[in-house]
């Protein structure tokens, strides 16, 4: 199970770096989805791998904290999905833009020599 | 009960979301409005952050100092977010929204044409800024840095053209893999201190031992990245002056406090986690931030001796400023430390009016006016014309050469650290503070205080040459028409430096206690935990 998850992470990670050093901004692009995923993914195992166990107590009474997945991570990688989303947007944007007025897709705006 | 008082923590980064996010609903049409609702804005940010100065540099019985803990939610921390206002977070507070006042005031003239949606943009960058400035939460310090940068990257590309948008391509796609970086750093401390809040992780760090100890330093070294990209530290900083050059006249002009942010942190969190009480851990990077800085100083000197336009100069004097923070704070004596509190306040004004300066000397010059034609041209609006008129002929000061070069002159003389502005002031007491230490000098302190010598006298040669040749040199070209709102702002950051000077002795007592109090992290757990000394929690926080 841990050895799936970190090499899930590690190819992911390894994946969205070699993108964002390619010369292409749609490869870029790409790659800082890959690499937000490894980080969510990552954020998530920070809470430690538990199988079965729900993130909530059960009602009236304190819950045993070994039959419980840490929620506050899960908290955290909703946040980092939804910023991750909105600048995956954001940056599209500018792509685009950067696209129609250079007349290239090159990440420098002019093919390189 | 809560005082009312208290409340102030808050408004720097209620205010400007709220009034942003209102303005979003107004037409582009109706610019007199929300042109009158921003400057009210960002004026009652300037007295807010006036007031938290006063609040914090008010001893509280026989403390150092009053800071307030503002638990967003009321949920006792660590458990929830805190607001945390010391000396430290209400000075970069004011020297945002003296930042932003002079800002906006100078994009008053005509910048505020050239792009939709100028204002709130602008104000969401402040709420980010005082956002990042005032949190004791980590992962809450991520979401206000996200807030300022997505707000930013709308401001790079103020006034469209494609430099800005080439600029832009670089500027988005660094900060973001800095942000996922940054998300890396902190989900390691949480998963080995199992905590967020800063003043909390600092009182674990002595705790930790060695397996733990190392996956901790591991992430803070990530989370350093982050910062240090932000700050423009040596071989991550080569984004920094292409984008400042690019982007438009105020936005450049409000980005010079955005590598200080990263500074900030970097200060804060260092001394915090890695400070002499630190246990295992103590002085950990401090080689890292001290060489790093040094470089960045060679660099960024390099930078302005070779630079050829006036804004690619104030991008790498950006670069020299943070580098020499960054080796101050590398030093780890807070007397250095105090000076160069001194030193960032000074250094992000004087650096603020330069870029404001620049766009005036270089209106003469009939360079980089055409971006700002074009713009207007694509976003302008029919009844735009009328202003317009008014604009292009605007009102021709009398002998404006003589006070846009007397402000050059200043500026020059801030950066360069010369006697008799503020500047000297603070590089004075990083000096003296180097070359006091208990008699004798570690052979790397000589590198900073040489380095700290050349920087200014490269910067002076540089600026000078420039100067002469936008200012002094008969070329023919039409005399500058500069508007009396424009020069305003760039007289009111001078006249501030001046003051600064003046009133040397207040201030730079002010900047001591700081740095006094960043060294006893334990102090500060201990009154953001509530776990000690009676602080000004309200008591319906308890649990």
């Amino acid at each position: 199970m841990e050895i799936v998850l970190s090499l899930g992470i590690g190819i992911l990670a390894a994946s969205g770096v070699w993108l964002v050093l390619r010369p292409r901004t749609f490869q870029v692009i790409i790659g800082l989805s890959l690499i937000s995923y490894a980080v969510n993914l990552f954020i998530f195992s920070m809470g430690r791998v538990t199988l079965d166990a729900p993130p909530i107590l059960a009602p009236g009474g304190i819950g045993d904290p070994t039959k419980m997945a840490d929620p506050l991570p899960q908290a955290l990688v909703l946040t980092a999905i939804v910023i991750g989303f909105a600048m995956t947007a954001l940056f599209l944007v500018v792509l685009l833009a950067a696209r129609g007025r250079t007349g290239t897709d090159h990440v420098d705006g002019r093919e390189a020599e | 009960m809560r005082s009312p008082v208290d409340h102030l923590v808050i408004a720097p980064i209620l205010l400007p979301l709220a009034v942003g996010a209102f303005m979003l609903l107004l037409g582009e049409r109706r610019r007199r409005i929300k042109m009158a609702l921003s400057l009210g804005t960002v004026a009652a940010l300037l007295v807010i952050s006036m007031a938290l100065v006063a609040i914090a540099n008010t001893p509280v019985g026989d403390r150092w100092s009053s800071l307030i803990v503002y638990p967003l939610g009321n949920w006792p921390p660590p458990f929830g977010i805190v607001l945390v206002a010391d000396r430290l977070s209400a000075l970069m507070l004011l020297v945002t929204s003296i930042l932003g006042c002079a800002a906006l005031v100078f994009s008053l003239a005509r910048w505020h044409r050239a792009g939709p949606r100028f204002y709130t943009l602008f104000l969401f960058l402040l709420t980010g800024l005082n956002g990042a400035f005032l949190t004791g939460d980590l992962f809450n310090l991520f979401v206000f840095f996200e807030i300022l940068l997505a707000a930013s990257y709308g401001l790079v590309l103020h006034g469209s053209g494609t430099a800005r948008v080439r600029a832009g391509l670089h500027y988005i796609p660094i900060n973001l893999v800095a942000s996922s970086l940054f998300l890396v750093g902190v989900s390691l401390i949480y998963g080995v201190t199992g905590t967020l809040n800063m003043a909390d992780v600092g009182r674990m760090v002595p705790a930790l031992s060695s397996p733990s100890l190392v996956l901790f330093e591991i992430g803070a070294g990530i989370l350093g990245v982050a910062f240090l990209v932000k700050a423009g530290m040596w071989p991550l900083s080569f984004w920094l002056p292409t984008t400042y050059a690019a982007a438009s006249t105020p936005v450049a002009a409000m980005f010079a406090i955005m590598t200080k942010v990263g500074v900030y942190v970097i200060l804060r969190l260092f001394l915090l986690a890695f400070g002499e009480e630190a246990g295992a851990a103590a002085g950990f990077g401090a080689e890292w931030l001290y060489f790093g800085g040094l470089a960045t100083i060679v660099f960024g000197a390099i930078g302005v001796l070779a630079s050829q336009s006036l804004q690619r100069l104030g991008g790498y004097s950006v670069l020299v400023s943070s580098g020499t923070l960054l080796a101050a704070i590398g030093t780890g004596n807070s007397a250095v430390i105090s000076g160069a509190l001194f030193y960032l306040v000074v250094s992000t004004l004087a650096i603020c009016a330069y870029f404001l300066l620049v766009e005036l000397v270089e209106r003469g010059r009939q360079a980089g006016a055409d971006v700002l034609a074009v713009s207007q041209e694509v976003f302008g609006d029919p009844d735009d014309e009328i202003e317009d008129e008014e604009d292009e002929v605007g009102v021709a000061i009398p002998a404006t050469i003589a006070m846009l070069g007397g402000a050059f002159v200043a500026c020059t003389v801030l950066l360069a650290g010369l006697p008799p502005l503020s500047g000297f002031i603070a590089k004075f007491a990083m000096l003296s503070a180097l070359l006091n230490e208990a008699g004798s000098i570690k052979p790397d302190d000589w590198a900073f205080v040489i380095l700290l010598m050349l920087s200014g006298f490269i910067t002076l040669v540089a600026m000078s040459r420039s100067g002469i040749r936008a200012l002094w040199v008969p070329s023919g070209d039409e005399i500058p028409r500069v508007r009396a709102i424009e020069i305003l702002p760039i007289g009111a950051l001078l006249f501030i430096c001046v003051g600064l000077t003046i009133l040397g002795g207040p201030a730079m007592r002010y900047m001591e206690a700081t740095a006094q109090v960043l060294y006893w992290p334990q102090v500060y757990a201990q009154d953001v935990l509530g776990t000690g000394a009676p602080v000004r929690v309200p008591s319906e926080a308890a649990p």
